[in-house]
């Protein structure tokens, strides 16, 4: 019952997003102010429709309801109680549905929240969100209906594929959907103002904290994925330059880019159309990815449960709101006024420059993503474009971005002075270059690419510090007038530091981990010993274990340091999911310090041997704690006064307005 | 400067960054590129010793030998031309015979295929979309 329940709501939302798409247009239109009003009820009430369709749906996953087509494809009775929960959106019909429901979450924040905005924007923001939703909401509908029964009901379900049981799926997808689809409102938001016609530092501030959310979630959504991708394959790898993974990527570079670029628009008002243009693209690069890795027209190995046919009509959403908002674009952004000047050295300056590397690199990661596709489409050739591509179009690009990343903070606004910022980085840069040299005559092994890129990773974090520290005043003034100076600095301003400096803990991961990983495969018999990273493993033999809904071959491996100190034991295992009869590898990871262990096992020898697979990653984890702190800061930026409270009233249009925008 | 010479020179940095990247990637598409092949492919285009080829098809029925330390062979074969293989690593989980694989690696002077990657997905029901293609054209193999 519940399950029908589920299916009508989620059709009386999309009858509802119908509502909130066209009278709030209208009444913004003809200027009928009770019109505008119906968008946020309507926002508000969709919400509470999908969220019951979401509950209907994770309702028959918890009770095992395989009278569900969805339920009996992807779940098992004996699978555990969370597996079964997040199963809900572990496949293609119930993802996409998540990925609605936070839509609809999104649009009825701003329902909710936006009170000081201007009330036509407000209409046309919620218009959008409206169009948004039932595109998508017709989509689940008409092509992927989570909710469809099977007659007989089958007795038992054909379970979740065992990759995906994971406590990964709990986090990975919903984190990354709040990203990918929160750049929805900065569409949202961009489509208004062009419908409007009008832009202004006002209208950056509004739209800045959802872009900040947005981002924050993006930047914690692929982390996850990252790491989970990395334990849960057992290669050992955190990236792969595969295609679902640029799918999350471009938005994120494009998004980084908005965020920044919003900062100008909202302080100087310069940048106006570029910005607008590049809220449209991040949401656009979004939808593209929700695409390619929906309908599986790219090969990948992250891809779940795909399907060519529906991938038609993603496609054609893609085009429409792409071709839509860009038209509108071209016809709209002749009419938006030209914003502040200012000389090339300045924030502003090197905002731009951060702008031109991050769509530039976000570029290149399209073209090597997509230029397979088309080639085969044109020539009917068939190539593959992996990692070496990247690092020789994507690394380039990016390198000059990080290291002028501690200059953009210390650079004042309009007229800034190259000189003076980099006298005032100069501690942090002679540390930068310190460290550098340390690590080259002092790491084993480290070779002057390690060292460049730990001197990289480190000029950044210590960049961010002496921003603080400069903001603050130390060694300027009194220390006490100092650190009360540190504690009213805006929130802001740590959220930046702490940001850059997390993208500088992220570098110093993966230069470590590329440059100085080392990795052995080797066959082991039962009492052998291998040495890796200054530990030695002792393989112990295989043992039998069962679990709830598998059965597995777990190898144990006793760990010991260099002075032969038992530190303990490490488990790496063979699993096979007794319902797909799919085969899994566990792999062992042990943790020290900041760097990891990774052991994972192969076949069994002729000999009575196993194959066993090694690494020794030094830092690794700093990449994701990197990307938490990036996340942090995005968070902590969100708290800022400024943003919360401080949001304004439009500047009335007047002769002292028009003079002030010219200056 | 003026307005017009301020924006001039944005844009000329903007384009002069596209240009740079432009190339990097025209040199990258160039050198970094691997073509796609099936046992078939070879027969009529022979590619050369040490080439880096990604070559596609169906592990032969048979055809694995593991055991022997660390390396693993086995054949990759359409039904008409088979290529042998070596890998030195761990197998993906669903690794079995007479399924869809993809192999990349440098070709040998003998004709075997030294491999570094061998990709099949995490899905049971998985062909490599490439190699179904392939196998289609030729109608050697239905979708069930």
């Amino acid at each position: 019952m519940s399950v029908e329940l589920g299916h009508f709501a989620l059709v009386l939302a999309l009858a509802l997003a119908l509502v909130q798409t066209f009278v709030p247009f209208v009444g913004a239109r003809i200027g009928s102010l009770s019109l505008m009003r119906v968008g946020e009820p309507a926002a508000i009430t969709g919400l509470a429709l999908l969220a019951a369709a979401f509950a209907a749906l994770m309702l028959a996953y918890v009770q095992s309801d395989f009278s569900v087509a969805n339920v009996w494809e992807n779940s098992h009775s004996a699978k555990p109680l969370l597996f079964k929960i997040t199963g809900t959106w572990g496949n293609h019909e119930g993802s996409m549905l998540l990925w609605v429901l936070i839509l609809s979450f999104f649009g009825a924040l701003v329902a909710a929240f936006g009170r000081n905005l201007p009330p036509t924007l407000k209409a046309n923001v919620l218009a959008v969100q409206g169009l948004i939703a039932s595109a998508f909401l017709l989509f689940i509908l008409l092509t992927s209906n989570p909710f469809a029964r099977l007659q007989p009901a089958p007795i038992e379900g054909r379970d979740l594929n065992p990759i995906l049981q994971d406590v990964g799926l709990a986090v990975h997808p919903p984190l990354l959907y709040l990203g990918y689809v929160g750049f929805s409102i900065s569409f949202s938001f961009a489509a208004a103002a062009l419908i409007d016609g009008r832009v202004d530092a006002a209208w950056a501030r509004w739209v800045r904290p959802w872009t900040l959310a947005a981002w924050a979630f993006l930047t914690g959504g692929i982390a996850m994925g990252s790491y989970w991708a990395y334990y849960e394959l057992g290669w050992g790898g955190f990236w792969f330059w595969d295609p679902v993974e640029n799918a999350s990527f471009m938005p994120w570079l494009a998004g980084t880019a908005l965020l920044h670029s919003a900062i100008v628009m909202e302080k100087r008002s310069a940048l106006k159309i570029w910005t607008v243009l590049l809220a449209i693209l991040t949401f656009s690069l979004s939808l593209l990815g929700t695409f390619l890795v929906r309908s599986g027209v790219l090969t990948s190995v992250h891809a779940f449960a795909t399907d060519p046919t529906r991938g038609v009509f993603i496609l054609a959403i893609l085009v429409f709101f792409i071709g839509g908002a860009l038209a509108l674009f071209a016809f709209r952004a002749a009419a938006l006024a030209p914003g502040g000047l200012f000389h090339p050295i300045s924030r502003e300056g090197a905002l731009v420059l951060n702008n031109l590397l991050l769509t530039t690199a976000a570029a290149t990661v399209l073209v090597g993503t997509l230029y397979p596709l088309v080639l085969e489409a044109v020539t009917g050739e068939k190539i593959s474009v992996g990692a070496p591509f990247f690092n020789l179009t994507f690394v380039p690009l990016f390198l000059p971005l990080l290291a002028a990343v501690p200059f953009g903070p210390v650079l004042s606004w309009k007229r800034g002075d190259l000189v003076g910022a980099a006298q005032r980085l100069h501690f942090a840069f002679a540390a930068a270059v310190v460290s550098a040299f340390l690590a080259f005559f002092l790491i084993d092994r480290g070779s002057a690419l390690a060292a460049l890129g730990i001197g990289l990773g480190l000029w950044l974090i210590f960049g961010a510090l002496t921003d603080l520290a400069l903001k603050a005043g130390i060694g300027k003034v009194e220390p006490a007038a100092a650190f009360s100076r540190f504690r009213g600095l805006p929130l802001s301003v740590f959220g930046t530091a702490l940001a850059h400096a997390g993208l500088g803990l992220t570098t110093l991961g993966v230069v470590c981990v590329t440059t100085l990983e080392t990795e052995r495969i080797l066959t082991m018999q039962p009492g052998q010993t291998a040495k890796i990273g200054g530990y030695a493993l002792r393989f112990e033999g295989l043992q039998p274990f069962t679990g709830p809904n598998y059965t597995e071959d777990r190898a144990r491996f006793i760990l010991t340091g260099a002075d032969s100190v038992r530190l303990g034991e490490l488990i790496s295992s063979k699993r096979l999911y007794t319902a797909r009869g799919m085969p899994t590898t566990e792999a062992g990871i042990r943790t020290m310090g900041l760097s990891q262990l990774y052991v994972s096992i192969g076949d069994a020898t002729n000999d009575g041997g196993l194959v066993v697979h090694m690494w020794w990653k030094p830092l690794v984890t700093l990449i994701w704690i990197g990307a938490l702190v990036m996340m942090g800061g995005g968070g902590i930026s969100l708290f800022d006064r400024r943003l919360r409270v401080g949001a304004p009233a439009r500047r009335k249009a007047g002769p002292a307005a028009a003079g002030e925008e010219a200056a | 400067m003026t307005r017009k010479q301020k924006r001039l020179a944005v844009i000329g940095s903007g384009m002069g960054f596209l240009a740079l990247a432009a190339a990097l990637t025209f040199y990258a598409l160039g050198q970094q590129t691997s073509y796609f092949y099936m046992p078939v492919d070879l027969l009529a285009q022979p590619a050369g010793a040490g080439d880096r080829i990604r070559l596609g098809g169906l592990v032969e029925k048979g055809s694995i030998v593991r055991g022997e330390g660390t390396r693993v062979r086995f054949v990759v074969t359409d039904y008409e031309h088979t290529v042998p293989v070596v890998y030195d690593r761990i197998l993906p989980d669903l690794f079995r015979e007479e399924q869809g694989v993809v192999v990349e690696g440098a070709l040998g002077e003998d004709g075997v295929l030294l491999a570094d990657t061998v990709l099949a997905k995490h899905d049971e029901a998985y062909m490599p979309k490439e190699v179904a293609d392939s196998l289609k054209e030729r109608g050697v193999w239905q979708e069930e």
